[in-house]
């Protein structure tokens, strides 16, 4: 065998295992996606929206004043509104720093058949001035955003 | 008045940078040996230039002149004095600042100890550097100044958000940067490589250690972040595939295929062409990173303020550098010419599938990363990708990647004989096995845990045979010690760090399969047993800090020892920025971390939330990854990386 004809294998045999590695790892890609995506919805956009009772997702808005309820153990209740929709949030377990009445939070978990979100993950943001960009998104649609200087 | 000085000597480092970007390409290009040669006192002037700037900033902290913008959003006057310096680097502004003076450093270092270079190479590096350096400035002047004035100034400043209030994270951004911006020298060379035409053992005698440098201060920067995010965020998780930690992740996983195949390109004379490419592109992922934290397209737990001019800026700038150093790839690579061959089977071989491994690892979490950008382009909703994409994708490439590396290093170069490999292999095989079953029937557990676990063991396993194969198993005690002795500090630094590898991932595997978690209310006086650790509620105090003040709680630790500690978890709140933090109190051990976190009180007398996580090994996690960069700085003090070793004055 010449010398230009074992470089041309190397570089197939390169090609090759380069090939395999994307090509699985596209494969786990596309496995994985399936329920690893989580959409973000915001109150208004979950009107008339049977098809999502039971999926994991994400809502946000602002935390509605006076909307927080203590219930028994550490079980809290409270509303979260963009405006002109709103809906209400359970949730077990420790509020992060952040969460206030007034601010914006987003919220992970699902929609029970009573239309109440039972979330298992609430993020509210390390910073006080801070508003997730699609809750600010939200609140522009419904008419609600007051604009960078009202946010604190 | 420091304040204006520092802003003028930024703008005279702008025109400076320029000049190092212009001069030296023009003396290439006419051979002019003065204008090429007057171009390293360009770049220590422009360092002089730039750390002075930066040092008038600190000035402001340290002095607390709330009459500049920055220094009154960011600082408080009752701020402890090493967080008012750290304060500089907190906020956009002045860590784009500490970005340009570790990027001028570079430049300077390269400057003084590449004076024996090849006079062309070393003068287009710092072209190079110098037109990186001009755009980042500029890019700090006309959209985030940090010299700004108020004509209003308060008294106390607007504190500084309370969460970054921590040693670790302190010291974070520094060490990130430099390991980012060290990317920008490897990055600099492969551009004047391609401009040259030429690539010889002098450039990868070059590119090996800058490489090892940025990788060592990329590892330790990520390390630190994720130690902080352990001990701040309140959750006991120490990664969350967030955007911001994958800005820092794709960079270093790129830097550790590059630091993989420049060693190929220097033993060996070949992959030169896919070296270069992997340089450009992990300069590229820092660029990209730097967009992402900075420009807020992206929602992340570390909210940074945002601003969507500075991001179309730092977007232009990556468009820029990376399709610029891609196309001069494109244009020039064809006429590198290759080097040595070899066969699949040979530790070349292996490195390649390494380096593959690798980029298809930085692929992926890059997909994963900018998806949601994606998605909210084309049918504008709004999604995230969560941990289990990453994790789904993630874990199965690098099992090869573990599996390949025990004995890539036993492999001969060139082509090595299937023979004796398989021998060791199985060797190896059966050790790992019988450590990894017997610790799983011993102490019960998933097939995950298993898995890596298994993982773990085969790495240690087969660095350790390795190391014995090289010193001789069956030689007397004398010619061993001997042996030992000589074996560069390369081939030691190799060996720490697949082995911090496999403490990494028994601290990750372990940790997250014997977890426990408690989340509950409880009562003053209540005991918990954990394990075989009894806590109990001793009591809330109020208590005062420099500008905080909180509610501290008090738990009774007992070990089945009888060793007793005390812990105090607290709930901050700072009235500065009105912001309520819970610091969690931790009990670090060896083999096991007790983690407390205190909650809201509640509507019960005396009974307050609190969250109590279990977890064994989570300290190797951090453990591992110090014996990665150990490794790494050892390899850098072997003669051989020296920088400039065994080059003669051209």
């Amino acid at each position: 065998m010449n010398i230009a004809k074992i470089k041309r294998r190397k570089r197939l045999s390169i090609l090759f295992l380069g090939f395999i590695a994307i090509s699985i790892s596209g494969f786990l890609i596309l496995s994985a996606s399936r329920d690893s995506l989580i959409f973000f919805y915001s109150p208004t956009d979950l009107v008339n929206k049977q098809e999502i009772v039971g999926k994991i997702i994400r809502i946000g808005g602002l935390v509605r004043e006076d909307s927080i309820k203590l219930k028994e153990l550490s079980e809290i209740e409270f509303i979260v509104e963009d405006g002109e929709n709103y809906i209400l949030v359970s949730y077990t377990g420790m509020l992060p720093d952040l969460f206030r009445e007034g601010q914006g939070v987003i919220c992970e978990g699902k929609i029970d058949e009573n239309s109440i979100f039972i979330a298992n993950k609430i993020l509210a943001k390390h910073d006080e001035n801070y508003m997730p960009p699609e809750v600010a998104e939200a609140l522009k649609k419904t008419g609600k955003w007051k604009g960078e200087g009202d946010k604190k | 008045m420091i304040i204006e000085l520092g802003h003028f000597l930024l703008a005279l480092a702008l025109s400076l940078s320029i000049f190092q970007f212009l001069l030296p390409a023009v003396g290439v290009k006419f051979n002019s040996y003065s204008m090429m040669k007057s171009t390293s006192i360009i770049a220590y002037m422009s360092f002089i230039l730039v750390l002075f700037s930066f040092a008038s900033l600190v000035y402001a902290y340290i002095t607390s002149d709330f009459s500049v913008s920055l220094v009154a959003k960011n600082s408080h006057s009752l701020k402890p004095l090493l967080y008012k310096i750290s304060g500089v680097w907190g906020n956009h502004e002045g860590s784009l600042l500490l970005w340009v003076l570790i990027l001028t450093f570079y430049s300077a270092a390269v400057a003084i100890l590449g004076r024996r270079l090849p006079l062309k190479l070393l003068s287009l590096v710092l072209s190079c550097q110098g037109l990186i350096a001009a755009a980042f400035i500029s890019f700090i002047l006309f959209t985030s100044n940090p010299f700004v004035r108020i004509f209003f100034p308060n008294a106390e400043g607007e504190g500084f958000n309370p969460i970054l209030q921590d040693f670790g994270l302190a010291i974070h951004p520094p060490f990130l940067y430099l390991g980012y911006v060290g990317l920008s020298v490897t990055f600099s060379f492969s551009i004047a490589a391609l401009l040259v035409g030429k690539v010889d053992t002098i450039w990868v005698k070059w590119v090996r250690p800058w490489t090892l440098i940025a990788w060592v201060f990329l590892t330790i920067g990520i390390a630190l972040g994720s130690w902080w995010a352990y001990r701040e965020l309140g959750w006991g998780g120490w990664w969350f595939w967030d955007p911001v930690e994958n800005a820092s992740f794709m960079p270093w996983l790129a830097a550790t295929a590059l630091l993989h195949s420049s060693i190929v390109a220097e033993k060996r004379d070949t992959l030169k062409a896919w070296t270069i490419l992997l340089a450009i592109i992990a300069f590229s992922f820092c660029l990209l990173g730097t967009f992402i934290v900075r420009s807020g397209v992206l929602v992340s737990v570390h909210a940074f303020a945002s601003d969507p001019s500075r991001g179309l800026y730092i977007l232009l700038l990556l468009v820029f550098f990376t399709g610029g150093g891609l196309a001069l790839f494109a244009k020039r690579a064809p006429y590198l010419k290759s080097g040595s061959l070899f066969k699949p089977l040979s530790r070349e071989g292996a490195l390649v599938i390494n380096n593959i491994i690798f980029a298809s690892a930085a692929a992926t979490v890059l997909l994963g990363t900018l998806y949601p950008i994606f998605i909210d382009a084309i049918n504008n909703s709004k999604v995230s990708v969560g941990p289990p994409y990453f994790e789904a994708v993630f874990i199965p490439l690098m099992v090869p990647a573990i599996l390949l590396c025990a004995f890539s290093p036993m492999l001969s170069w060139k082509r090595a004989i299937m023979d004796n490999i398989i021998e060791r292999i199985i060797a190896v095989f059966i050790c790992t096995l019988f450590l990894a079953s017997l610790i799983i029937i011993i102490y019960g557990g998933s097939a995950s845990a298993f898995l890596g676990l298994f993982l773990a063991f085969w790495l240690i396993c087969g660095t350790l045979y390795e190391f014995l194969i090289k010193v001789g198993v069956k030689s007397s005690f004398k010619t061993f010690t001997q042996r030992a002795l000589n074996l560069p500090r390369s081939a030691y630094g190799m060996s720490i760090a697949h082995i911090g590898v496999a403490v990494f991932i028994i601290g990750a595997t372990v940790s997250s399969a014997w977890r426990i978690d408690i989340e509950k209310p409880i009562i003053l006086g209540e005991k918990i047993i954990v394990k075989d650790i009894e806590l109990t509620f001793k009591g809330i105090k109020k208590v005062e800090g420099p500008n905080w003040n909180a509610d501290r709680g008090e738990f009774e630790i007992i070990k089945s020892s009888g060793a007793k500690y005390l812990l105090y978890p607290e709930r901050r709140f700072y009235p500065a920025s009105e912001v309520n933090t819970s610091e969690p109190a931790i009990m670090s051990g060896i083999f096991s971390d007790l983690y407390v976190v205190l909650g809201e009180s509640l509507q019960e007398e005396d009974s307050y939330a609190f969250r109590i996580y279990y977890s064994p090994f989570i300290s190797w996690i951090w453990f591992g990854i110090m014996l990665m960069a150990m490794g790494g700085i050892l390899s850098l003090s072997d003669r051989k990386h020296r920088l400039g070793y065994g080059l003669k004055k051209v």
